[in-house]
């Protein structure tokens, strides 16, 4: 079963090079105002696949944006968790999209979104066993070894679990980064809405991941239903601001994991630029808190959050 | 079937079914769970299709346009993993929509929109210097050969109904009634070209789209104009040519070796 260990070399660099710092997903919608106001802000991220376009104000702006400030470029649409092979052609327009705008990051979800010729346009969950663990990290070698970087591989937001799995989403999460050597992409919300859909503990769930895999955090806002018993049913909608208990679940993970480049994911209802990049101002405020705590517990930061916990 | 298959099919399915192998931790029915896929799918592929066709959805409404879009989603979803595009296909699956025969410009204004969603995108290209293009035309003897490339963002529908003025009333302060003084009866040619970062849509005259066409398509220079003539005996070719200069629409032009002079 150990067979499958991968060799990302490790001079392709680490997990990302992006700063430890509050960034925001780009929209078209605040191109300009980027522009005007020069915003201090540690990054911005974009969906790969809007980018892949001829030309254009997309382009115009991305470029002049990318060179005032570092880009994580994040796909949605490579399907690593599909049971189709990985569409060639995608992947190829992937390495063109890295290559002409030199991201410090690249990263993925652990779902799919396409099926035969049809994209489902949605990131759809996987059962956790060992058919899935051996095709996803073979996807996973293949995305390293054609952008040849160490990407980042995003935990998803799921509302069902599958009869078939064998394993839990952390220890399979863990697998892939031990067999592949990815990175993790730690989307705090989705541990949050998927812990509360599926009645498991959060901080559980982020202390069951390799620390040092964790390169970047996203943080985004639900909504809420209930499932056909009454229970909580969160819906990762990135159309709201981060919530409280999401704020709180950040504060513990960057108590575990130090401070981590972290995005603010908004992709409905998209509200002005000032007010994302608020929110990434309060991401930066933790983060210092998290430091200053750190720097005056005569234990490191781990063990003391370990007991609080 | 895989098991990927079962579930695609089921999140597309027009009934509310759910896949087998499904589990909640409380033991309640996953079929309510799985129905949170369902929406985000067809409410993201409907959203797609809106951010494409806002002017095709005023003209019918919001409830119509999504309910049509639903239909269309269901029978055409995506090929591609880039959204941009998605829906290049509405303008045909309206002309077969029956609940929509009574607005017959229907197709056509979403034809244009997606026009427009083109050239917005399409390739880069630096316009040929005005003197260059002056000392072109200037050769009077080589020009009726010269072939010219145009912007890539550049396009032409012909329609049979005023495309362009609805269009230009849905952006209007008060669209809703600038589209309700529109007459949609009257044939028009839009041409789509985007100048610097933005897309203009502005009527022309018949004869300037049969013209452009003609470039698009590599003919000659002079062909191009002969064949505007015979559908537009008041087809102004300077005013043609003004007009794709200022918006910077022509790229090459070529002259051919043997009628160099």
């Amino acid at each position: 079963m150990n067979a499958h260990v991968s060799s990302v070399p490790k001079t392709v660099g680490a997990a990302g090079r992006l700063p430890a710092r509050g960034g925001v997903g780009l929209k078209p919608e605040h191109f300009r105002e980027i522009l005007a106001i020069e915003p201090d802000i540690g990054f911005f991220e974009i969906h790969a696949e809007n980018y892949m376009v001829d030309g254009g104000p997309f382009h115009h702006y991305l470029g002049r944006i990318r060179e005032r400030h570092p880009l994580s470029i994040h796909g949605v649409g490579l399907s690593i968790g599909g049971e189709s092979p990985l569409d060639a052609d995608h992947l190829d327009r992937l390495a063109k999209l890295l290559d002409r705008y030199q991201p410090e990051s690249f990263s993925e979800h652990l779902a799919w979104a396409s099926h035969g010729e049809v994209f489902l346009n949605d990131l759809l969950p996987v059962p956790y066993h060992d058919a899935t663990l051996a095709r996803v990290c073979d996807h996973v070698d293949q995305v390293q070894h054609r952008l040849r970087r160490r990407m980042l591989l995003e935990n998803p937001a799921t509302y069902v679990e599958f009869a078939a799995s064998t394993m839990a989403e952390t220890g399979f999460i863990a697998e892939v980064v031990r067999r592949t050597g990815c990175g993790l992409l730690l989307d705090v919300s989705n541990v949050y809405v998927a812990c509360v859909n599926h009645h498991r503990d959060p901080r559980a769930y982020i202390d069951a991941l390799p620390p040092d895999a964790v390169g970047q955090i996203h943080l985004a806002g639900f909504a809420r239903d209930v499932d056909a018993a009454g229970d909580p049913l969160l819906i990762d909608s990135h159309g709201a601001p981060v919530a409280q208990a999401v704020w709180d679940l950040y504060r513990y993970a960057l108590d575990r994991l130090g401070p981590l480049p972290t995005l603010i994911e908004r992709d409905n209802d998209i509200p002005a630029f000032t007010v994302l990049l608020a929110e990434a101002h309060q991401a930066e405020r933790l983060m210092r808190e998290a430091s200053a705590n750190a720097a005056a517990t005569p234990s490191s930061a781990i063990s003391s959050c370990g007991v609080c916990a | 079937m895989s098991n990927q298959t079962v579930f695609a099919g089921a999140l597309l399915a027009t009934e509310s079914i759910c896949p087998p192998g499904l589990t909640a931790w409380n033991g309640s029915d996953p079929g309510r769970r799985f129905a949170i896929y369902r929406n985000n799918v067809m409410v993201s592929l409907i959203d797609a299709l809106a951010d494409t066709y806002p002017v095709t959805q005023e003209l019918v409404g919001e409830e119509f346009f999504r309910a049509m879009a639903r239909l269309f989603v269901q029978a055409n979803p995506p090929r591609s993993r880039m959204l941009a595009f998605y829906g290049d296909g509405l303008a045909e699956f309206i002309e077969a929509f029956a609940p929509a025969v009574a607005v017959p410009y229907l197709a056509d204004v979403a034809r244009l929109e997606m026009l427009r969603v083109s050239a917005y995108h399409a390739a880069d290209a630096v316009p040929l210097a005005v003197e260059e293009i002056v000392r072109v035309l200037e050769d009077v003897a080589a020009l009726p050969a010269v072939r010219i490339a145009l912007h890539p963002s550049l396009k032409i529908l012909r329609s049979r109904y005023a495309v362009v003025s609805m269009w230009a009333a849905h952006q209007a302060a008060d669209a809703v009634h600038a589209l309700g003084s529109v007459d949609p009866y009257i044939a028009e040619a839009a041409l789509v070209l985007r100048v610097g970062l933005d897309v203009e849509i502005s009527s022309i005259p018949d004869g300037a789209a049969v013209f452009i066409m003609g470039l698009r398509q590599g003919v000659a220079f002079g062909s191009a104009a002969e064949q505007a003539l015979i559908v537009d005996d008041a087809f102004d070719l300077a005013g043609t040519l003004g007009m794709l200069i200022r918006g910077g629409a022509i790229t090459t032009m070529t002259i051919p070796s043997s009628a160099a002079s």
